[in-house]
């Protein structure tokens, strides 16, 4: 309350007063609900008959100690493989994105293929996309010896470029044909629109839809594992089958949650910003 | 295909090119499906000249604005820009448009950059000036047209009038030799078309060449050399605006300008 828009009128204290405390109602209701929902789940699954072997064989300390070790020099070839993923994603999305917007009757063979790719590669389960490229580039026997790692992040871009793709391609659509006109009509040629006015304003549009694509991404680099490539899962499957126990599996699953976490809050906070500067609202 | 226009001054596609004008069109022709939007439109604009089209929603004004960019490509006839034919499909269209401003009017400002890059993004991408100079120049003018404190914010900051008046620095930055005007106070609020129309009086003052399509009679009265008249695609009557406006001879004219009158 500043002394230059001066003192509320009785009427707005009393409102205010009154907004306080029902604020204060539902808080104290939301509470207390969240807390008997969480001691119910808890009571109940720790009830169970079976608790104490699961409690044994997937939650032990001990277990997750002694794993916990290769465990993260398992992630740090995930966060690796996340890394590159990411840069090939954005380059080859970006360009099945551009050519799938190409209107020049010219383009049509080009733009036909960059369809077929995407309609082929998001139907396409990952995993079966891992098994070809894995096993059967090294079957061609011109690249023999390339790592289970480098094929892995091949899948993975070859895969995610095509839903990549879409979002951008829904983004571009999004920005409106008069923004194209403009920039045209300054003498920009198609390319420099593309990049200087279009895309710009599309990655903004679609930002919360990348995001959420990428944590995802974060989490199937996990699936590399099944080409034989040493990372977490692949090293949490070691230390199980050594130990007979379940728990390295929760550690790799726990670090995957903790890597993912950072860019999900930063990925809320950003769609929030949005939505904020959307109920604005403005002349453009 | 209609009639052509029956006008015996309409100029043969083999003459020679006006001396001082800066766009010639000969015997334009535009289609959308079966709709002749423009049949045979014969115009030229002069240097220093202010041309104001007027007409009914649908004669065919913003459509023959679209074709001169090029935006819009046309069916018959010829667009010269000092005397070379830009509707040869073998000139280079990015070339000719960056020599030539448009404004629109909805300003079409890019959100996602600031005042200052707004105007200075065709003397950086197109014409290869660096971003000093270009800065430097688009400072100038937006102090002029009294901007000069917004150079760096984003265009949602802007009322209406602000955003159309930096729309017309961004068509002006880089001197183009036309000026296109589309409708440039239709979207704004009666008290913030005072502020555009100033400016715009301003560069026909500074001696631009401009040519417009307005809804605002009093404007056009008061700024246009010449006033064209454009009825279902043809050009019906045009001359000095105290000629076309006080003394309508065609018929569709005279209506026009009693409805617009209330």
């Amino acid at each position: 309350m500043t002394a230059a828009v001066g003192a509320p009128s009785e009427l707005e204290v009393e409102r205010r007063l009154y907004r306080r405390q029902r604020g204060r109602r539902s808080l104290i209701a939301s509470i207390a609900s969240t807390v008997v929902v969480v001691a119910i789940v808890y009571f109940g699954v720790v009830n169970t008959p079976g608790w104490a072997s699961v409690q044994q064989s997937f939650f032990d300390p001990k277990t997750a100690a002694d794993s916990f070790p290769s465990i993260l020099l398992g992630l740090w070839l995930n966060v690796r493989i996340l890394f590159f993923a990411a840069i090939g994603v954005a380059v080859f999305g970006t360009l099945l994105a551009v050519v799938r917007g190409l209107q020049n009757p010219v383009f049509f063979p080009l733009r036909m293929l960059a369809t077929g790719y995407t309609d082929l590669f998001r139907g396409l389960p990952l995993i079966i996309v891992l098994y070809l490229v894995g096993f059967g580039i090294p079957g061609l026997g011109v690249f023999p010896r390339l790592p289970y790692a480098v094929l892995g992040t091949v899948a993975i871009i070859l895969t995610y470029s095509s839903y990549i793709a879409e979002v951008l391609r829904a983004g571009m659509e999004a920005v409106h044909p008069s923004q194209r006109l403009a920039a045209r009509s300054l003498g920009l040629t198609h390319a420099k629109t593309l990049r200087l006015v279009v895309l710009p304003q599309a990655l903004r549009k679609v930002t919360p839809a990348l995001m959420n694509d990428f944590v995802s991404m974060q989490k199937d680099v996990g699936l590399v594992s099944i080409l034989g490539a040493i990372d977490a899962v692949r090293s949490a499957q070691i230390a199980s089958q050594e130990t007979y126990n379940f728990t390295p599996y929760v550690v790799a699953g726990l670090l995957f949650v903790v890597i993912s976490l950072p860019l999900i809050r930063v990925t809320d906070a950003i769609a929030r910003r949005q939505q904020r500067r959307e109920q604005i609202g403005g002349a453009v | 295909m209609s009639a052509p226009a029956f006008r015996d001054d309409q100029p043969t596609s083999e003459s020679a090119p006006t001396p001082d004008a800066v766009l010639e069109l000969r015997g334009l022709r535009k289609s959308f499906g079966d709709q002749e939007v423009l049949r045979g439109i014969d115009l030229t604009v002069h240097t220093h000249e202010v041309i104001a089209v007027i007409g009914a929603s649908g004669s065919g004004k913003s459509t023959l604005l679209k074709t001169v960019n090029l935006l819009e490509g046309i069916d018959d006839g010829q667009i010269l820009l000092r005397g070379s034919d830009i509707s040869d499909p073998r000139v280079d269209v990015d070339a000719t448009r960056a020599r030539i401003g448009v404004v629109f009017q909805q300003f079409n400002l890019f959100p996602h950059m600031t005042v200052l890059n707004n105007v200075t993004l065709a003397s950086r991408r197109v014409h290869g000036i660096d971003r000093a100079a270009a800065e430097a120049t688009a400072q100038t003018l937006l102090d002029r047209i009294g901007l000069g404190t917004f150079a760096g914010a984003y265009p949602d900051r802007l009322s209406g009038g602000q955003q159309q008046r930096v729309a017309i620095a961004r068509a002006i930055a880089s001197d183009p030799e036309l000026l296109l005007l589309d409708e440039v106070t239709s979207a704004l609020d009666p008290q913030l078309v005072g502020e555009v129309l100033d400016l715009v009086t301003e560069l026909k003052e500074g001696g631009s060449t401009i040519l417009m399509t307005t809804h605002e009679m009093h404007f056009a009265r008061n700024v246009a050399d010449r006033i064209v008249f454009l009825h279902k695609g043809e050009v019906v009557e045009q001359g000095a605006p105290a000629e076309v406006l006080d003394a309508p001879q065609h018929p569709a004219l005279i209506e026009f300008l009693s409805r617009a009158a209330h």
